[in-house]
């Protein structure tokens, strides 16, 4: 039999449902990979034990045909994810010894559907990052590496141990986060397909909070199909989270292989940046006449506001997380340095627990929210927020998706922008302006570069129009015909 | 608008975060490079544009439910991961003198 962590997810639920193997057999093939694969560090905590049981779980409900959606199909979970009695850490030393006496509402659909958890998933450090290497628990590695050199590259961020693990198939799929591209730009660099759903899609309960505003939990996954039937069994009405939608929640794998036929695509004007790749304009093209060819209309649109989105979202992300990470002191869980004086216990406790880039952030917030600087900041980037919302309702009244390049170049190596905060932020310039606007949208594999990495394209919907999205997301995976890593060079 | 190293610990005092003096300096001039970079939002003209604090079902607000106890006795489970607790409750240094 080959070695069943070469199926993708829908491949492996149609195996399990004809008996061609159960799911403990391929959750130890799972395992193994996972195992031989620790040179990425793509996972903080490895939950074998857990994967065994519950896969004998799952075989007896697939003899007795009491199945869910995702029975005995192994995933991986970011580490942002707050799992009942495994370790969650959110790649920080705060947290490195915190056991959540609860599990998130996204994680728990998933596993009474029949999913297995294979390990909890290394991510920049609260998420905050492009590139994993914000992490207490080391950088991960991207299992792309370059024609040229031999250099490690990095897997992108903050979702960085999913996008890796993903691509280098330990796990049918996993989940990820995303504020500002931490789910998009991740998948762009590791050839994989990665979701952002619409704000309010997912529950955000129990998942560790960076911007409440614009965090939203997705799915990375090998193929399109894929994501889709991750996707409906990780949504819910939550009444315990208040931004949790009600919106009834369609069988979004039904949306696979419809017609997009006479639906618009609109191409912003206002993403041609100056000194752009002309490999990302190439495939960017490409794309639209992929679509083209499958009977869409391609529209020139413009998004006036576009340029303010990054300098916007760096108000609002960093004021949002100072004011979530408050609760770190030190007193109800997490790393706490022990001093007489309460001041003192928070400062030492905030000073060891947190690294660079998340100090960086806080500051930034509590600067952003202070007396005399809120009105000049704070409030003036929820306005711009307003017009870049107002850009985007208004072209959506002309068409049906957006289509755009998902990053402005492929995966860079490792400590290469990590010392440059302005830089590394300048990844998310295509994605951060659908979590300030709420919007969901996915990227998509559509080439390698010529160096031989993947290049993702990025489709954006209209709120609650995931569906649409699939459908071109697999016109576009279709027409690129995109094949996955062949050598394993990681493998030991 | 440029920082000063007396803001940068004015900051970090409100942050509840302490910095040595060698890391005061690094992270003044990251602040400061931030700060000149997201000042370009100001020669944008927001006169008469309301904020937007949620993009939440397009900023309808939020749900409300009746104030009732549907849930909670996990008194154990709240304070499991507490470094220091005792019968129940959190344990810190002492605030009042």
């Amino acid at each position: 039999m080959k070695n069943l962590t070469e199926l993708c997810l829908y491949e492996a639920r149609e195996g399990l449902l004809n008996k061609d193997f159960t799911s403990k057999e391929l959750v130890l093939d799972h395992i193994d990979k996972m195992e031989s694969s620790r040179s990425l560090n793509a996972f903080i905590t490895e939950t074998p034990e857990i994967a065994i049981k519950s896969a004998e779980k799952s075989d007896l409900k697939l003899i007795k045909e009491e199945n869910g959606e995702l029975e005995g199909i192994p995933l991986g979970v970011k580490d942002m994810f707050c799992t009942k009695g495994v370790l969650t850490t959110a790649s920080s030393k705060m947290l490195s010894n915190f056991i959540p006496p609860y599990e998130s509402t996204v994680t728990e659909n998933l596993w009474s559907e029949g999913a297995i958890l294979l390990g909890k998933l290394n991510n920049d450090e609260f998420a905050m990052g492009s590139s994993n290497e914000t992490s207490f628990y080391g950088p991960v590695i991207n299992p792309w590496k370059s024609n040229n050199d031999q250099i490690n590259l990095v897997p992108g961020g903050s979702s960085g141990g999913s996008s890796a693990s993903v691509a280098a198939n330990i796990g049918l799929g996993a989940l990820g986060t995303d504020t500002g591209g931490s789910i998009r730009q991740p998948a762009s660099f590791t050839g994989t397909v990665g979701l952002k759903p619409t704000y309010g899609r997912c529950s955000r309960w129990g998942i560790i909070a960076f911007a409440s505003s614009l965090d939203q939990a997705g799915p990375i996954t090998r193929n399109v199909r894929d994501n889709s039937i991750l996707l409906k069994s990780m949504c819910s009405h939550d009444t315990k989270d208040t931004t949790s939608s009600s919106k009834e929640i369609p069988n979004f794998e039904n949306a696979i292989g419809r017609s997009i036929k006479g639906l618009k695509v609109g191409i912003p004007n206002e993403f041609f940046l100056d000194g752009m790749s002309n490999e990302i304009i190439e495939i960017w093209d490409k794309g639209k006449d992929w679509l083209k060819n499958s009977g869409a209309e391609i529209i020139d649109i413009s998004l006036p506001n576009t340029k303010y989105a990054l300098p916007c979202y760096y108000i609002i992300a960093p004021a949002e997380a100072s004011s979530n990470l408050a609760r770190y002191d030190g007193v109800r869980f997490g790393h706490s340095v022990k001093s007489s004086d309460i001041n003192e216990m928070y400062k030492a406790t905030r000073s060891e627990g947190f690294g660079d880039e998340v100090k960086r952030r806080i500051m930034i917030g509590t600067y952003v929210l202070s007396s005399g600087y809120y009105d000049a900041y704070y409030l003036k980037a929820q306005k711009v927020r307003s017009l870049i919302t107002e850009d985007y309702s208004k072209v959506f009244k002309d068409v049906d998706v957006i289509l755009t390049p998902s990053t402005p170049s492929s995966a860079f190596g490792l400590d290469e922008k990590s010392n440059d905060p302005i830089s590394m932020y300048l990844n998310d310039i295509f994605t951060v302006p659908v979590n300030l606007a709420g919007l969901p949208a996915i990227s998509v594999p559509a080439t390698l570069d010529s160096n031989g990495l993947p290049l993702g394209l990025q489709l954006i919907g209209r709120p609650f129009e995931e569906e649409t999205i699939y459908s071109f997301a697999k016109i576009i995976e279709d027409s690129a015909n995109f094949k996955n890593i062949e050598k394993q060079w990681w493998l030991k | 608008m440029s920082l000063d190293k007396d803001n940068v610990i004015k900051i970090a005092n409100l942050s509840k975060i302490s910095f040595k003096d060698d890391e005061i300096e690094k992270i003044l001039v990251d602040l400061n490079q931030i700060i000149d970079w997201v000042d370009q939002l100001a020669e944008v003209n927001t006169d008469k544009i309301s904020p937007t604090f949620s993009s939440f079902e397009n900023d309808k607000g939020m749900k409300k439910r009746e104030d009732i106890v549907s849930d909670g006795d996990y008194r154990e489970d709240i304070t499991i991961n507490a470094p220091n607790s005792e019968e129940g409750f959190f344990l810190v240094p002492k605030v009042i003198d």
